[in-house]
């Protein structure tokens, strides 16, 4: 077996420093394969985009990753220089924003910000970076683009933009796309639009997919494997099938539970009791029990990761065993 | 843009005629213009033909129409002190201010920006303190006491540079010009740095404030994420931005820069209009404040329209034709 793309090992990012840090996320570890599609699942506050920002070493002071390794394609992004990240991000590892109104620059033109991301990391000629601009945005099914380069922001809407964002991730055929709840701010209809856009083209050019979502019914359509987050950690991960239908973690089990699409009609949901621990108030041990039905004393204790056959979980009281 | 420009130049011949208004109705308040002009031992018969032979008699409607009337001719009247027309005297002097306040608005932008971007980049640091600490001597030393300052290290114990008046003029594309050579130059330094000053100290706060509230957007972060170079970020994506506020004051401030060099010129006898109204005023030379008040006010009209315009070619969210 080759290694991963993306092999995330043990990841801790802070904003702050001494007493007061918040451990924004505090050990997360896992991989992405060539192609592969992984759904990063959470709350807000869980860490989940921080972590997706810490790949692309876009974390900014208060904030600083304090350790792991973030090893892409073999090479260990933390610590690397910054002309180093900024050769890989656009080009190898590219980022779909999550609020589309807000990631393009209001004052230049959608043909200024897609050229300078092609001449950013290609020394080709200007009209040569017109040209690929324009097919990247009749790729993403925008209509007469060579018009649309000239036009700004304010004249598209949310899922034209979000469209804009997708159109420059692709210019250079990444590798790795990370995206950032990236339909969490569009309507219902267009979100099913930008995903099926999202799933075509990361099958047709091979890219692996990191998507971040709190939103389980979106990411058991769209991954392959699920990482669900809670508290700054990955509390399960496995293929989407085991995670979503044999969830082993009580977390888990508790987020599909407040699915609509998943209840019984007529009853009623059934939601997490609770708010999600502040970053700066965590408790010790498992930082769910204060929240878990199936928590016992043996939670005050750092629960360990179980492995079984490609489905791991960090739990003392697993909602089932393992399948042998 | 054409509906635009037509709306807004109906607006300045309304502010215009407010302004004549107000400006005859103020003239008028200071007091009786006969006082100064007829001697004190006239009879009332001489005094009565000199006060219809200048139209005073008349009753203060009609004065202000034949006030307007003169202006919509060009003819605002012929100053006391130089026996010239007073519109001709504010023109010839008008040159000599506008350089000056040019001169000091590129030394308040050469300066300001850099200095402004350094401090937003770097905030909290000692570089941003130092530039920030400078800021606030600029902005809150008062502006002629910084004159006299400047004169006395730069022409008195230094002896670098003269203090006063305006040196030899040449001519450079056209324009009649201190700039042309190193003396004239020499002449102009010490004003024009006086004059730049505050508005040095206020394009550094602009500017700062811009930069500290655009680099943390979306957009900024996303312009990252595309691989940009910071150079790339910062001089495109930034600047543009904060370009926007900052055409906004600049053009306003250059207005007051041409309008209120009062101070500046006093101090260095520096030949401009500033210098023209104070001697004016002084001597009551009623035409001349008049013509004075209203060029001013023109030339914010002007200076305002430019702004919109200008506006509209950095913001293209900003459409003019429905403003």
């Amino acid at each position: 077996m080759t290694a991963p793309l993306l092999d995330v090992r043990d990841l801790r990012t802070q904003f702050g420093t001494g007493v007061r840090a918040v451990k924004a996320v505090d050990g997360v570890s896992f991989t992405v394969d060539r192609g592969e599609i992984l759904g990063l699942v959470g709350e807000s506050g869980s860490g989940k985009s921080i972590t997706g920002f810490s790949i692309l070493g876009l974390i900014e002071p208060p904030g600083r990753i304090e350790g792991g390794r973030i090893l892409f394609m073999g090479e260990d992004l933390v610590g690397a220089p910054r002309e180093a990240l900024r050769r890989i991000r656009g080009k190898r590892i590219a980022m779909i924003f999550q609020d589309p109104m807000m990631t393009l620059n209001p004052v230049l033109t959608i043909g200024t910000q897609m050229v300078e991301a092609v001449l950013a990391h290609d020394a080709v000629p200007r009209r040569t970076a017109v040209e690929r601009a324009r097919d990247a945005l009749g790729l993403v099914g925008i209509p007469s683009p060579d018009e649309r380069l000239k036009a700004y922001p304010h004249q598209f809407s949310g899922g034209m933009r979000q469209r804009v964002a997708i159109a420059i991730a692709l210019l250079h055929r990444p590798d790795l796309v990370i995206a950032d709840e990236p339909t969490t701010a569009l309507d219902v209809t267009i979100q099913s639009q930008i995903l099926y856009e999202v799933r075509r083209l990361a099958d047709a050019f091979g890219m692996a997919l990191v998507w971040i979502s709190h939103d389980l019914g979106v990411v058991a359509g769209l991954a392959d494997r699920v990482a669900v987050m809670y508290a700054g950690r990955i509390v399960e991960t496995g293929t989407v099938d085991d995670v979503l239908d044999r969830p082993a973690h009580p977390y888990t089990r508790g987020l599909m539970d407040a699915l609509p699409a998943t209840a019984v009609p007529g009853d009623r949901l059934r939601p997490i009791p609770g708010m999600a621990p502040l970053p700066t108030s965590r408790p010790d041990g498992c930082p769910f029990r204060t929240r878990c039905f199936a928590a016992t004393d043996a939670c005050r204790a750092e629960p360990v990761v179980t492995v079984a056959a490609g489905h791991e979980w960090r739990c003392h009281h697993p909602i089932r065993e393992p399948a042998a | 843009m054409a509906v635009f420009v037509i709306r807004r130049l109906m607006q300045s011949l309304i502010v215009l005629a407010a302004t004549a208004a107000l400006v005859f109705l103020g003239v008028f308040a200071i007091g009786d213009p006969g006082e100064m002009l007829i001697p004190p031992d006239a009879t009332p018969a001489e005094r009565a033909q000199v006060m219809a032979a200048l139209g005073l008699d008349r009753p203060l409607p009609v004065q202000f129409v034949t006030f307007l009337a003169n202006i919509l001719q060009g003819d605002f009247g012929r100053s006391f002190v130089f026996d010239q027309p007073s519109i001709a005297l504010i023109l010839g002097r008008l040159p000599a201010t506008l350089e000056l306040a040019f001169v000091a608005l590129a030394i308040a932008l050469v300066l300001g920006l850099p200095l402004g971007l350094l401090a937003g980049l770097r905030p909290r640091t000692a570089t941003d303190e130092a530039i920030m600490t400078g800021s606030i001597l600029g902005f809150s030393l008062p502006n002629f006491w910084q004159g006299m300052m400047l004169i006395m290290i730069f022409a008195v114990w230094l002896g670098w540079l003269p203090s006063t008046g305006r040196g030899p003029r040449g001519t450079i594309l056209g324009i009649e010009t201190s700039l042309a050579s190193w003396e004239g130059i020499r002449h102009l330094i010490l004003p024009a740095t006086n004059l730049a000053l505050f508005k040095l100290a206020l394009v550094i706060r602009l500017t700062r404030t811009g930069v500290r509230e655009t680099m943390p957007l979306d957009f900024v972060k996303f312009a990252r994420a595309k691989g940009l170079t910071e150079r790339r970020i910062v001089l495109v994506h930034v600047m543009k931005t904060i370009m926007i506020p900052l055409v906004t004051v600049i053009g306003m401030e250059l207005g007051s820069l041409i309008a209120f060099a009062v101070v500046t010129e006093t101090i260095f006898a520096w030949p401009g209009i500033g210098k023209l109204l104070i001697d004016s005023i002084m001597r009551l030379d009623r035409p001349v404040v008049v013509a004075y008040l209203l060029v001013v006010v023109a030339m914010f009209i002007t200076l305002n329209f430019l702004v919109d315009v200008l506006y509209s070619i950095l913001d293209p969210r900003i459409r003019l034709g429905r403003a």
